[in-house]
């Protein structure tokens, strides 16, 4: 019994947190926002550079085969950056889809290869989300027609853009038709190949908002301990400080909650729904919490363009009801817990 | 990471779920803050002694039975799951002893542990005065040197269940010219020495659940002493640290908790979910509870890996508090007009255990350090706030 993370795995998260730091500084994201691509081709070269395109993809397909336990610290990372890339959902939300598909689909090997080259982008539009995240700018787009998954390039898809509160986000309305030459799995294995989408789905953007609250609880901390009013810092005031150790607290305590559940997806474990619904809400609450008590914060200036927690605050606004509101993620956790086959009680956090 | 509990953890926990299957009486002891109750929780400790489950992290030859932190989150889990009666000497066992192991001589490790695991010894607290509560460093109650004693004036207050213990370990101010956190000493006083009284105070729950303690003249050995002169409130922090964090309150506590509130919404389904937040709330606490257990298996996996507990034992007590009333307050929702009743009335049912936990939890977010107290260590310890 060992619920921590190894040597390797936190060396692996710094390492991308610092080549992060370096390139996606708040000013680099000021000017993608201002773009009409809304992406960076720069960025997305120097990731794939650094590898980080190739992190799911199994190493038989020139990837380093990393799971999902891994990439719960390396979405946090991508989330406290807001890195206005949705490289997450390429390389790793799709990378897991199509790594799943059967070796009979001739171009699953291309497609693997391409994603740890990082010379294709691909959408994923699962049927809990209404719109396709990064449609747009996409080369490839999985996409459901009932149970079925078809692959679709993007020349045979419209896209109308739906802009969002978050301008780093890029909305598309998807207008398609299947076909049998993109469908790429039906019946029972499409079912399970949507299922493990929307399972990886959600814990991406939940590591991506815990990264978010943290981003938001620093940005916090530092303007509270430089602003000064009442001739002293604003952070040594204990109405301040306990909106921050608020924030800090729900942080703490949704870590744990977000690493049980990449492990019970990346074990296949039979409860992982349930945990990873539970990772979502505790996230996003405490990104929402740190949105709330972050910009009370700031006073004015929080309210302000000019200043950086406002570009953190609208990614938490936004994800939290991506792949899955809370109505959604809470009627999944009461379906088990007041389930009459819930193991409830101590001793149940890792065995059934 | 691997989540797989080893082949001797499982027999640890087989070994342990058996045990308190054959022994955790099905009829539950008196209150614990009563005199009746005390001894029969008392009783209840040897017997967990005398199978070496009283302290199973401490070493054997103290007492315990040389348990890991995981096996002891195991045992703990088991203890709560079992429905077995609360630890009456978690003063000393769980506050005191850990204390000793890390600043006692071998002399009184040897002295207090072994009695201590098997509550031959009962333990008091006594750090709060009348006007040292949030503020522990007003501390005025003094501890002078005199040959190879001290001499002990002052008054002590909030001491639990002290009426029926046998020991007090307590902070003294041992150099009368200091001020603050200097100069006090960490002291343990036998409560039968001449000069000590204690005047119990009744808790709202109406039982003598805690005291004050006056000391007039009460002489002690100096080596009654824990770490050195003038060096208790580093030694008291160092315990507060433990009690803040997971030792006093083990998830197991409240995953129990959880799934009884579970079951009573399940049993009171139909009037209960007249309020529309009570099923939300009731799924929230199960989430509450288990966060609270896998915080735990992360820590005490960095633990094993070298890593102290830190500043976040702070964010731990708000925790635990915190969803304890929680919990107890969707619980009285849900029993609505029988929330009131106590255990003597006839139509109180299972509604009466309710109450009387969901009067202790209104204490959880003041004792051990109140909440406030808890944020503001959050926000200048762990994130560098200035002090006020």
């Amino acid at each position: 019994m060992d619920f921590t993370f190894n040597d390797d795995q936190l060396a692996f998260r710094e390492a991308v947190s610092r080549f992060l730091m370096t390139e996606a500084a708040p000013e680099m994201l000021r000017e993608v926002w201002e773009t009409d691509i809304g992406r960076s081709p720069d960025l997305r070269h120097k990731i794939a550079e650094q590898g980080l395109t190739a992190l799911s993809v199994p190493e038989d397909c020139g990837g380093l085969g990393m799971d999902d336990v891994a990439w719960s610290l390396m979405t946090q990372e991508l989330g406290y950056y807001a890195i206005p890339d949705s490289l997450a959902d390429t390389a790793y939300v799709a990378a897991g889809l199509i790594t799943a598909l059967p070796d009979s689909i001739a171009t699953r090997s291309e497609w693997l290869g391409r994603i740890a080259d990082g010379s294709i982008r691909i959408a994923v539009g699962h049927p809990v989300n209404p719109l396709v995240a990064d449609a747009q700018p996409s080369d490839l787009l999985l996409l459901s027609h009932d149970d079925e998954v078809h692959a679709v390039p993007r020349s045979l898809v419209d896209v109308i853009a739906n802009p969002s509160i978050d301008l780093s986000r890029r909305l598309g309305h998807v207008v398609w038709e299947p076909s049998s030459a993109t469908r790429v799995a039906t019946g029972d294995t499409g079912r399970a190949l949507w299922a493990a989408v929307l399972e990886r789905g959600v814990l991406s953007v939940a590591g991506q908002l815990l990264g978010l609250a943290q981003r938001m609880l620093d940005l916090s901390v530092d303007y509270a301990a430089q602003r000064k009013q009442f001739g002293k810092a604003i952070g040594s005031f204990q109405a301040v400080k306990h909106h921050l150790a608020d924030v800090a607290t729900r942080i703490e305590f949704a870590k744990p909650v977000l690493y049980r559940a990449a492990h019970a997806v990346a074990h296949g474990e039979d409860d992982a729904p349930v945990r990873v619904s539970h990772a979502k809400l505790a996230c996003g609450e405490a990104a929402w919490l740190a949105a709330r008590h972050g910009i009370q914060v700031h006073g004015a200036m929080g309210y302000t363009w000019e200043v950086d927690l406002q570009m953190f605050m609208k990614r938490a606004w936004a994800l939290d009801a991506s792949w899955g509101d809370r109505g959604f993620h809470k009627s999944r956790v009461a379906g088990f817990v007041l389930g009459d086959a819930a193991a409830l009680g101590p001793g149940r956090t890792f065995e059934e | 990471m691997d989540l797989a509990y080893t082949p001797k953890q499982r027999v640890f926990r087989e070994e342990v779920r058996a045990w308190l299957a054959d022994n955790v009486s099905r009829q539950p002891l008196a209150s614990y803050d009563t005199k009746e109750g005390f001894e029969q929780h008392r009783e209840w400790e040897r017997r967990l002694f005398d199978h070496r489950l009283s302290m199973v992290m401490w070493p054997e030859a103290l007492g315990g039975r040389g348990c890991d932190l995981i096996e002891w989150l195991i045992f703990e889990e088991e203890y709560y799951a079992s429905g077995a009666p609360l630890r009456v000497n978690q003063n000393g066992q769980l506050l005191l002893g850990p204390t000793l192991m890390e600043f006692g001589t071998e002399a009184q490790k040897q002295r207090f542990l072994p009695r201590m695991a098997a509550s031959e010894d009962m333990w008091a607290q006594g750090w709060s005065e009348p006007n040292a509560g949030s503020d522990m460093a007003a501390i005025t109650s003094k501890a002078i040197r005199d040959g190879d004693h001290y001499v002990l004036n002052g008054q002590k207050t909030w001491s639990t269940r002290a009426i029926y213990a046998d020991w007090l370990f307590g902070l003294f101010r041992s150099d009368p010219a200091s001020s603050r956190h200097h100069g006090l000493s960490f002291v343990l006083v036998p409560l039968d020495t001449p000069g000590v009284t204690i005047r119990p105070i009744r808790a709202l729950n109406g039982k003598e659940a805690f005291a004050e303690i006056f000391f007039d003249d009460v002489r002690v050995p100096v080596d009654n002493r824990i770490g050195d002169e003038g060096q208790g409130w580093h030694v008291a922090m160092a315990t507060a640290g433990f009690e803040r964090g997971l030792l006093l309150r083990s998830p197991g506590r409240f995953q129990h908790t959880a799934r009884r509130l579970v079951a009573l919404y399940q049993a009171h389904r139909e009037t209960a979910d007249r309020d529309p937040t009570i099923r939300d709330t009731v799924c929230e606490s199960w989430m509450g509870a288990e966060a609270y257990a896998l915080a735990a298996y992360h820590t005490v996996g960095r633990l094993a890996k070298g890593a102290r507990i830190g500043d976040e034992a702070s964010t731990n007590k708000i925790v635990w508090s915190e969803l304890d009333l929680k919990m107890h307050e969707t619980a009285m929702r849900i029993l609505g007009a029988r929330g009131e009743l106590l255990a003597e009335a006839p139509d109180a049912g299972d509604a009466a255990s309710w109450l009387e936990g969901f009067l202790f939890a209104q204490a959880g977010p003041i004792y051990a350090g109140t909440n406030e107290i808890q944020r503001n260590i959050i926000a200048e310890r762990m994130l560098g706030l200035p002090k006020s």
